[in-house]
């Protein structure tokens, strides 16, 4: 029987190049399907809960998640030069492909067609970044506190428009405290 | 970069983050397009690399913890207690775009028809987007 903790197979820094490069390439409107493809199906380096495990510490981090899931998963396999070779790959192509799209958009866009067409493009964007945090947030135990530390946070930044440092840092002692007493 | 330093107006913005989210990639490219768009190739590399550095450093030193220590009781509670906060900060992002970007009511029915297909379909967000693109062309939004 597979166990959940794999054998950790060693992989080469080219290969982790290789595996990112093909994750973000492919990776139109949302990184995270492409990566659990990659990285659990395709190459079979990590397990399921392996995967969600590093993702939902990418989630808690700064930064994107699933960038911050390339970075452990490179480091995993090939020290801090795997995570910069990982990191080379999910982020070089994607640079060079959004800048050429910044040079197409001077050159025409000026076009009222595609000015058109960007306004209803942000308006479907909004829509998948609100529909992606209502996913995100059934994973949130069914208990009041953790509810209402997000609402809380939701009220000051979203509402009263506070500095997000402020609100973090008045929130993020309490809410760990909090899940800290939970344990004991 | 909009509402601090006044580097770009609501709706810049917005077009920057509309064409980082069709773009392959993480979506915090929009990042790299604002300082192409401000300082070309010097200002991409100058919003990018601040950007990365930090997160991506803290990254591996927590990568290097949870390797060592997975089942330390002060990294579960790190864990759990900034889930929440988390959330609740991507939520507060997620309405202030929205209503950076909808200006009458179409628009909004636009965005909660987006959030209703996918939270009910996989569809690819791709077509979406091009839907969405087609509804501007016609006028529609």
């Amino acid at each position: 029987m597979e166990q959940s903790e794999s054998p950790k197979p060693r992989v080469s820094r080219f290969a982790l190049f290789l595996t990112f490069s093909r994750i973000s390439l492919s990776s139109f409107g949302g990184a995270l399907f492409w990566a659990r493809r990659g990285l659990v199906e395709r190459q079979r380096w990590l397990t399921e809960p392996e995967f969600v495990e590093l993702l939902s510490l990418g989630q808690l981090l700064p930064g994107p998640n699933v960038l911050n899931l390339t970075v452990m998963v490179g480091y995993r396999f090939a020290g801090w030069t795997g995570a910069a070779a990982s990191v080379a790959g999910y982020l070089g192509w994607p640079c060079l492909v959004v800048i050429g799209m910044g040079i197409l958009y001077q050159h025409y866009g000026a076009q009222p067609h595609v000015q058109q067409a960007l306004a209803g493009m942000s308006k479907v964007a909004a829509g998948l970044l609100l529909a992606t945090v209502i996913k995100l947030a059934m994973v949130l135990p069914r208990r009041w506190r953790p509810w209402l530390f997000g609402m809380l946070t939701f009220v000051g930044v979203g509402i009263m428009r506070w500095p997000l440092l402020w609100v973090m840092g008045a929130l993020a002692p309490w809410a760990i405290l909090a899940a800290w007493k939970e344990q004991e | 970069m909009v509402e601090v330093h006044h580097l770009l107006t609501s709706a810049q913005f917005a077009e920057i983050y509309t064409l980082a989210q069709v773009a392959p990639g993480p979506n915090v490219m929009y990042v790299t397009l604002i300082g192409w768009h401000l300082a070309g190739w010097a200002g991409a590399a100058a919003t990018t690399i601040p950007l990365l550095v930090p997160a991506t450093t803290l990254t591996l030193l927590v990568g290097h913890f949870n390797e060592r220590y997975p089942n330390a009781p002060i990294g579960r509670a790190v864990r759990r207690g900034l889930m929440p906060i988390t959330i609740g900060l991507m939520f507060a992002s997620a309405t202030i775009l929205m209503r950076a970007v909808n200006h009458d009511w179409r628009g909004y029915l636009l965005t909660l028809l987006t959030v209703a297909v996918v939270l009910r379909k996989s569809w690819n967000p791709l077509w979406l987007l091009a839907a969405g693109a087609l509804a501007g062309i016609l006028g529609l939004v």
